[in-house]
C-alpha cells in the first residue's frame, strides 16, 4: 500500500471525496487517467490560491477535497484562503503538504516548509499532523480524512524501520518507549533518527524514552506531561523552526498544567537550513542519530552540573 | 419586460436604497459602492436566480456569491424587502445581538459565503461550479465582484482556471463603478476593458448599463451562455447611484452621516434634490 493507493480505495469507497493538485502530482501520478477517479482529479495548475478557494467551494456542496502542493506554497502562497475560506467556515478540506521540512532537501529556503506548523496551528478548528514515516502516514490518514475538520498533514515517505502502531486516533502520540534519563519528544521525518539516538544512548546504558507525536493538534497533553515528568531531561527534536512548533506547544502544555522541567530542543533557531541532499542536510544541521545523541548528552550533564 | 414589471423593479430599488441609506449612520457602513449594485441585485433576485427564502437548502437552487462583500447593505437591504430576513433586522447594524455587519456572513439566510476579504469568492464559486457540473445539474452560479477587486492577483488566476475548465455555468458580473476604495481605478491602476481583458482569456464577455433594467434583461436572457466558455457581464454603474450629492466622488466611499442627514437623503432618493452634507466621510479598510 502507498498513498495512491489509499487515496484511490478511499475515493471508489466514498464518493464524497474529491482530489486536487496545484500541479504537483508526485503523490498522485496515476488518478488522471483512472477510469472511475478522473473525473474527480482537478488540477488547478500553479494556482495554491485558487484550488483552495474551489476546495472551500466544492466542500459547501459536501464533498471533501484532499489537496495536494509542495508544503512551502499550500500553507504559506494560500494561508489566506486555507484561514479565510476554509478556517472561518470550518470545512473538511484535506491538506497534504508535500516535501515539508528538510525533505525539501536540496531547494532552498523558498521551499522550506518550516514553519507550517505554527501557522496551520494557529487557525481555529485546522487539525494538524506530522506523520513518522510512510507506514505511520497511511496508518493515519484514514482517521484524518474521514474526520470533519479541515486537516493540514506533513507527506511523509520515508522508510520506515520501526513497526508502528496501526491504531492512530487524533489527538494521541504515539509512546514508543519509556526512559528514566531522557525523553525524546520527536515528530516526521526525524523520527527514525531519533529512534536511531535512543539505541545509541541505550548501548551506554542510559534509561530513554521516545514519544512519536503523530498529531501535533489537536496535541495529547496526558503524553506529554507523562513524557517530562518521568525523564530527567525532555528533547525535542523537530524539522521546524524553534518558535511556533513543538517546542512552543510543550510550552504551552506545560504552563497550562503548571509544570515544570528540563526541556532542551533541537530544532532550527531563527534561520533557513543549508540546502543540499538529505544525508548532507542532517550532518550540517546535527540531526544524524550520532549528533542528536550526543547532544543530548551534552545538555544533560551541563543541567546536572548546575543542580550540583 | 412589460411597464408593470419594471415599475415594480423601480419600486424595490428605491425601497433598497432606502434601507441603504438608513444603514449609513451610527457608526455607517460602504454607502457608495453599495449603491452602485443596488440595482443588479434587484434585478438577479427577481429575474434571473432561482433562489428564494424557501429554497435555500435545495442542492438545485441557483448560487450568488459576493466577493466585493463591503456593499453588503445592497444584499441585506433587498433580503429585508424579499422576505430572506425580518425587516427589522437591519435595526440591528453593527450591534452584537445579531449579525449585521460590513461584510457579509451566512448567519444570514441567504448568504451563501462569508465575504471581505477581496479576490476570494470567484475561486469559491468555481468549486461549487465544477460540483453542480459533476452531479450533472444545471444550476446557474453567480459570483458579483467589484472592478477595484480586479487588482487582487487571485482573479486573474481564478479566470484562467475557470476557462481552462470550461466552467460554462458560471457567470462572473463585474459591478464597474470605476471607483476603489479612495480613488478612480482608472487613475490608480488602469482596467481598460475589463470585457476584452476576459476575452482575451478565454471567456464570452459583455458590457451592460447595471442600472437599465432591461438592458440587463437582454443581456442575461441568454446566459448561462452552455457553449463551454464561462461568462462575466461587466455591469457599468454609477457610484452613489441614486444619491447625487455622493454620486462619482471619491471621498463618498464609506459614509456614517448624521440622523438629519439621513433624513434629507431619504428625502434626495426621492426628489433628486441634492441634500446638504457636512460630516466628514471616514476612509476605512
Amino acid at each position: 500500500m502507498n498513498y495512491e493507493q489509499l487515496i484511490t480505495e478511499t475515493a471508489l469507497a466514498d464518493e464524497r471525496f474529491v482530489i486536487m493538485t496545484a500541479e504537483n502530482r508526485a503523490l498522485v501520478r496515476n488518478i488522471p487517467s483512472h477510469p472511475i477517479l478522473s473525473k474527480r482529479f482537478i488540477d488547478t495548475g500553479i494556482t495554491e490560491q485558487t484550488m483552495i478557494g474551489m476546495a472551500a467551494g466544492l466542500a459547501l456542496r459536501g464533498r471533501v477535497p484532499i489537496v495536494h502542493a509542495l508544503a512551502a506554497f499550500l500553507t504559506m502562497r494560500a494561508f489566506e484562503f486555507i484561514r479565510t475560506d476554509v478556517g472561518i467556515a470550518n470545512l473538511p478540506v484535506k491538506l497534504t503538504g508535500f516535501i515539508p521540512g528538510l525533505l525539501s532537501d536540496g531547494n532552498g529556503p523558498t521551499h522550506q516548509a518550516i514553519e507550517d506548523i505554527s501557522i496551520m496551528r494557529g487557525i481555529p478548528h485546522m487539525q494538524v499532523f506530522a506523520p513518522a514515516d510512510e507506514e505511520d502516514m497511511l496508518a493515519m490518514l484514514p482517521e484524518i480524512w474521514c474526520s470533519s475538520s479541515p486537516a493540514y498533514t506533513r507527506a511523509n515517505l520515508i522508510k520506515p524501520i520501526y513497526q508502528h502502531d496501526k491504531n492512530f486516533e487524533i489527538g494521541k502520540a504515539e509512546v514508543v518507549s519509556e526512559g528514566s534519563t531522557i525523553t525524546f519528544l520527536v515528530y516526521g521525518m526525524l523520527f527514525n533518527n531519533v529512534f536511531k539516538a535512543k539505541e545509541i544512548l541505550e548501548a551506554q546504558g542510559h534509561s530513554v524514552g521516545l514519544v512519536n507525536m503523530r498529531s501535533l493538534k489537536p496535541v495529547d497533553e496526558e503524553a506529554i506531561i507523562a513524557a517530562t515528568q518521568q525523564s530527567e531531561l525532555t528533547v525535542i527534536v523537530e524539522d521546524h523552526f524553534q518558535i511556533g512548533g513543538l517546542y512552543s506547544i510543550v510550552a504551552e502544555v506545560l504552563l497550562k498544567n503548571q509544570s515544570t522541567t528540563n526541556v532542551h530542543s533541537l530544532s532550527l533557531h531563527d534561520n533557513w537550513f543549508r540546502p543540499g541532499r538529505l544525508n548532507e542536510v542532517l550532518e550540517y544541521e546535527g540531526f544524524t542519530p550520532e549528533k542528536i545523541a550526543a547532544q543530548s548528552i551534552q545538555v544533560l550533564e551541563s543541567t546536572s552540573k548546575e543542580k550540583v | 419586460m412589460n411597464e408593470k414589471e419594471l415599475d415594480s423593479l423601480k419600486e424595490l430599488a428605491i425601497k433598497v436604497r432606502e434601507n441603504i441609506v438608513r444603514m449609513s449612520t451610527d457608526g455607517g457602513c460602504f454607502t457608495g459602492a453599495s449603491l452602485s449594485c443596488a440595482d443588479l441585485f434587484v434585478f438577479l433576485y427577481s429575474k434571473f436566480l432561482n433562489v428564494t427564502p424557501h429554497n435555500l437548502q435545495d442542492p438545485l437552487r441557483d448560487y450568488l456569491f459576493l466577493s466585493k462583500g463591503h456593499d453588503v447593505p445592497a444584499l441585506y437591504g433587498l433580503f429585508a424587502e424579499i422576505g430572506f430576513i425580518e425587516k427589522s433586522r437591519l435595526e440591528n447594524h453593527l450591534k452584537t445581538n445579531d449579525h449585521i455587519y460590513w461584510h457579509p456572513n451566512t448567519k444570514i439566510s441567504g448568504v451563501e459565503f462569508h465575504s471581505g476579504s477581496l479576490g476570494h469568492l470567484p475561486s469559491v464559486a468555481m468549486g461549487v461550479a465544477i460540483d453542480c457540473r459533476l452531479k450533472g445539474q444545471s444550476n446557474k452560479v453567480v459570483v458579483v465582484t467589484g472592478d477595484g477587486e480586479l487588482n487582487e492577483g487571485s482573479v486573474w488566476e481564478a479566470a484562467l482556471v475557470a476557462a481552462a475548465h470550461k466552467l460554462d455555468n458560471l457567470i462572473w458580473i463585474v459591478d464597474r463603478n470605476y471607483f476603489q476604495a479612495n480613488a478612480a481605478t482608472e487613475e490608480l491602476i488602469p482596467l481598460k476593458s475589463i470585457k476584452e481583458k476576459f476575452e482575451a482569456f478565454g471567456w464570452n464577455a459583455s458590457d451592460v448599463d447595471g442600472h437599465d433594467f432591461e438592458k440587463l434583461e437582454e443581456t442575461f436572457s441568454v446566459l448561462p451562455a452552455q457553449n463551454g466558455k464561462p461568462t462575466i457581464v461587466v455591469a457599468h454603474t454609477v457610484r452613489g447611484k441614486g444619491l447625487p450629492s455622493i454620486e462619482r466622488r471619491a471621498d463618498r466611499w464609506f459614509c456614517n452621516f448624521t440622523h438629519e442627514e439621513v433624513s434629507a437623503l431619504l428625502t434626495e432618493l426621492q426628489d433628486n434634490k441634492m441634500a446638504e452634507l457636512n460630516s466628514e466621510t471616514l476612509v476605512v479598510r
